[in-house]
């Protein structure tokens, strides 16, 4: 195991975690403000349907697959044991990374094109255009390159993360990849780590609360039961 | 009966002039930051008019508020939980900068700056998005005064139902009238935008029911811009937050009318609490649409009934709450005199913004009785003023003009009353009612026995028209404002600090700068 292994399969991620959980949290319960999908949609909003939308689908798609081959690695090997199945899945899998690749395109070429939306582009956000296309394009190349990922990421890159996760590192059939796939490792930790820094924030206050919640919402400063009993000391008059 | 109290506001339409000072009173404060510019919190409109963003007023476009079900309930048109959570990436109805107008300023440098030359130097505009020169092409009150009839005030949605011939008569040169009609969020009672806030941000305070975003919890998902029929809730573009009116709520916790009220040359706006049963609000906003002014009205409560008294009391209302709703001008405007409607309540938010229709714009003038029929309307005081003499408050038939009004009432039903033309007709010819009895008081020109008719037709008492005439022409600040003590004793200081010394850099209720995009 070279350097490179050692900082990009156990050193980094660590880090990655590290800055990703302290940093979200902090910027979260402090820093509120600052948690948002900063749409531009308010700004140009037409060509951005068939960039935004694609890309959100695709990459949404993409990402549960991977959790899904993290989480329930024997249940992804089972249903690829028919051929036909994997085939399935692996094409739909490239279908939606590819789905994800285009909007990602559309998106970079509309943030840089259009002026307002170039109004409010900062560096972060050029910055993680980038990293999320060579993220994408590596995801891609792999999918073609090195047939039967959910096959290969279930047996023997699952184990590989959960050592991780337990804090028994055992990278050596993480070593063992190509290096497209290191790389897309790397590239995956880095992600994480962008997370506090960048509007990558909004992905983790998606809103499914909603569904749970009453329509009106009313806040009382005080408890409006209680405000008016004498014995409670306070008393609006 | 779950008594709850709301601050209110009613709008005389009358009185307005259409000097926008509210509106700049509003933006000095609040809206005079990046991002914000393009926000008017209040805004005048021309009506007939379409008006900022640019036919608001039109559902089919904008999908905003609220739409019966169809199983005798109520959902939001373009937004709500399968709505908002499908169309969160890319929200179809959502209004962007240009329906509104892209914001700008001149480059006034180069006046002074500008190189020694043969031509003058002149001050172009920019944008104030991305700071390039560029061709305005809308402002927030383009349709001012008519002006663009063909383009504007033609394409009105609230004409719509009227007849071909009325719409052309509305627009002949001569006969052509106007009116203003200023604008703040409604501080509604079953607010689209609460409803369609996905992150929860939105809430109406239970205190006093002014409608908040809170800008720590707003995420940018922009469904409440959509989905607020008024058109009340702005995205800034800058912050990736979205505000609106805030009532000036600093300002009524300190005991101050809002600025745009406080500001208004016209002296058109009244503040007041009014105490509801909260426990209407589902019915009142599901009702048929014949019926949703009435059901509105009867969820307002009498604030000196002893009962209504006991369960708000029950209910956490303060002492000084209730007395301020008994001093109310809003609920006297609203329940008591019903000289006030809400604006568009076919939408179905419960706004709590009411208008006193205006009454100037209808009547018809000596001038404007062309044919025979008409003159013959006319009392002879009237006929003995010059042709020149626009208004007529003197006809024979004493509400015959209001009927052959210039400006059609099923134009102002339209907006006033989901088209019942009833409602707005019965508040106009009280109106008129009392300026027969005003004439009477002051100029003595008219038949007394005429005008007790016409008093006794809208059911007022010579008192009761003094009231109304008072409150409505003679009002000093403390009757216009009645503003309820705010009892931030009991709550988290939200204000310390010095708010003042970030203004202009931070949105409200911030202590640091929110200036800064993203991280
Ligand atoms: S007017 Fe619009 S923004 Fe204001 S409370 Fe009603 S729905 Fe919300
Ligand atoms: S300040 Fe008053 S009179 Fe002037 S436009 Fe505003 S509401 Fe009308």
């Amino acid at each position: 195991m070279n350097l490179f292994d050692t900082f990009s399969l156990v050193l980094f991620p660590y880090i990655a975690v590290a800055v990703f959980v302290i940093g979200l949290a902090y910027r979260y319960r402090k820093r509120g403000f600052t948690v948002t999908s900063l749409s531009s949609q308010f700004l140009e909003g037409k060509s951005l349907f068939w960039a935004v939308v694609p890309f959100h689908i695709g990459i949404l798609v993409v990402l549960l697959g991977h959790l899904a081959a993290f989480l329930l690695p024997d249940v992804i090997l089972a249903w690829n044991a028919a051929p036909l199945r994997l085939m399935i899945l692996e094409g739909m899998a490239l279908i939606f990374g590819l789905a994800t690749l285009v909007g990602l395109a559309g998106l970079m070429y509309r943030r840089f094109t259009n002026e307002r939306v170039r109004a409010v582009t900062t560096t972060m956000d050029v910055m993680l255009e980038f990293v999320l296309l060579a993220q994408v394009v590596l995801g891609v190349w792999i999918a073609v390159g090195y047939r039967w990922g959910s096959s290969w990421f279930a047996s023997d890159l699952t184990p590989y993360l959960w050592s991780l996760v337990t804090f028994s590192p055992e990278v050596s059939a993480a070593a063992a990849m190509p290096i497209v796939v290191k790389l897309h490792i790397l590239g995956a930790f880095l992600l994480l780590f962008l997370v506090p820094f960048t509007r990558l924030a909004h992905v983790f206050v998606a809103p499914l609360h909603y569904i749970v919640r009453p329509y009106q919402q009313v806040i009382w400063n005080w408890d409006r039961r209680k405000i008016r009993d004498p014995r409670s000391g306070t008393s609006v008059r | 009966m779950d008594v709850r109290s709301q601050i209110s506001m009613v709008f005389h339409l009358d009185k307005c002039i259409g000097c926008h000072t509210c509106s700049v009173a509003c933006k000095n404060i609040w809206t005079d930051r990046k991002g914000a510019e393009y926000m008017w919190w209040n805004n005048v409109e021309t009506k007939p008019g379409t008006g900022y963003p640019g036919k608001w007023e039109d559902q089919d476009i904008y999908k905003g508020g609220w739409e019966e079900d169809g199983k005798g309930s109520i959902r939001l048109k373009g937004a709500g939980k399968p709505k908002s959570l499908t169309n969160i990436f890319h929200n179809p109805h959502m209004p962007t900068i240009d329906d509104y107008y892209e914001p700008f300023t001149y480059k006034y440098l180069d006046l002074i700056e500008a190189e020694a030359g043969d031509i003058q130097p002149t001050a172009r505009p920019v944008s104030m998005i991305t700071g390039e020169p560029m061709d305005i092409q809308m402002g927030p009150n383009w349709d001012d005064d008519l002006s663009g009839t063909p383009d504007h005030a033609r394409k009105d949605p609230n004409l719509e139902g009227l007849s071909e011939a009325e719409q052309e008569a509305m627009f002949q040169l001569e006969r052509m009238a106007f009116f203003y009609l200023p604008r703040i969020c409604n501080h509604c009672l079953n607010a689209a935008c609460v409803a369609s806030c996905p992150s929860g941000a939105i809430y109406k305070r239970g205190e006093d029911g002014v409608v908040l975003i809170n800008q720590d919890v707003c995420r940018g998902w922009r469904m409440c811009v959509t989905a607020c029929p008024y058109k009340k809730s702005y995205y800034n573009w800058n912050t990736g937050k979205s505000e609106k009116c805030i009532l000036c709520f600093p300002r009524l916790e300190s005991g101050h009318a809002p600025a745009c009220m406080h500001s208004c040359v016209g002296r058109i706006r009244y503040l007041g609490v009014i105490l509801y049963d909260a426990d209407k609000i589902e019915a009142a906003a599901s009702a048929p649409e014949s019926e949703l002014v009435e059901r509105q009205l009867d969820m307002l409560l009498d604030p000196f009934d002893p009962k209504v008294i006991a369960a708000a009391k029950a209910n956490g209302v303060a002492d000084s709450t209730i007395e301020s709703a008994q001093k109310s001008p809003t609920y006297k405007f609203v329940k008591e005199w019903d000289l006030a409607l809400p604006l568009h309540p076919e939408f179905r938010t419960l706004p709590m913004l009411f208008y006193v229709p205006p009454l100037l714009p209808v009547m018809a003038s000596v001038t404007d009785a062309i044919d025979d029929e008409r003159r013959q309307k006319i009392h002879e005081i009237g006929k003995k003023w010059s042709d020149d003499w626009i208004y007529d408050t003197s006809i024979e038939e004493l509400f015959g003009t209001i009927d052959d009004a210039r400006f059609p009432l099923e134009y102002l039903a339209n907006l006033f009353s989901a088209g019942d033309v009833e409602a707005v007709k019965s508040r106009l010819q009280k109106l008129m009612a009392i300026r027969l009895h005003r004439r009477r008081e002051t100029v003595g020109d008219i038949d007394e026995a005429a005008v007790d008719k016409a008093l006794k037709n809208v059911g007022l008492t010579g008192r009761r028209a003094n009231a109304i005439y008072y409150l409505t022409s003679l009002a000093k600040f403390d009757d216009r404002f009645v503003i309820p003590p705010a009892h931030r004793e009991q709550a988290i200081e939200m204000l310390d600090g010095d708010v003042g010394a970030v203004k202009g850099e931070t949105g409200f209720g911030f202590k640091r700068g929110t200036n800064k995009r993203g991280a």
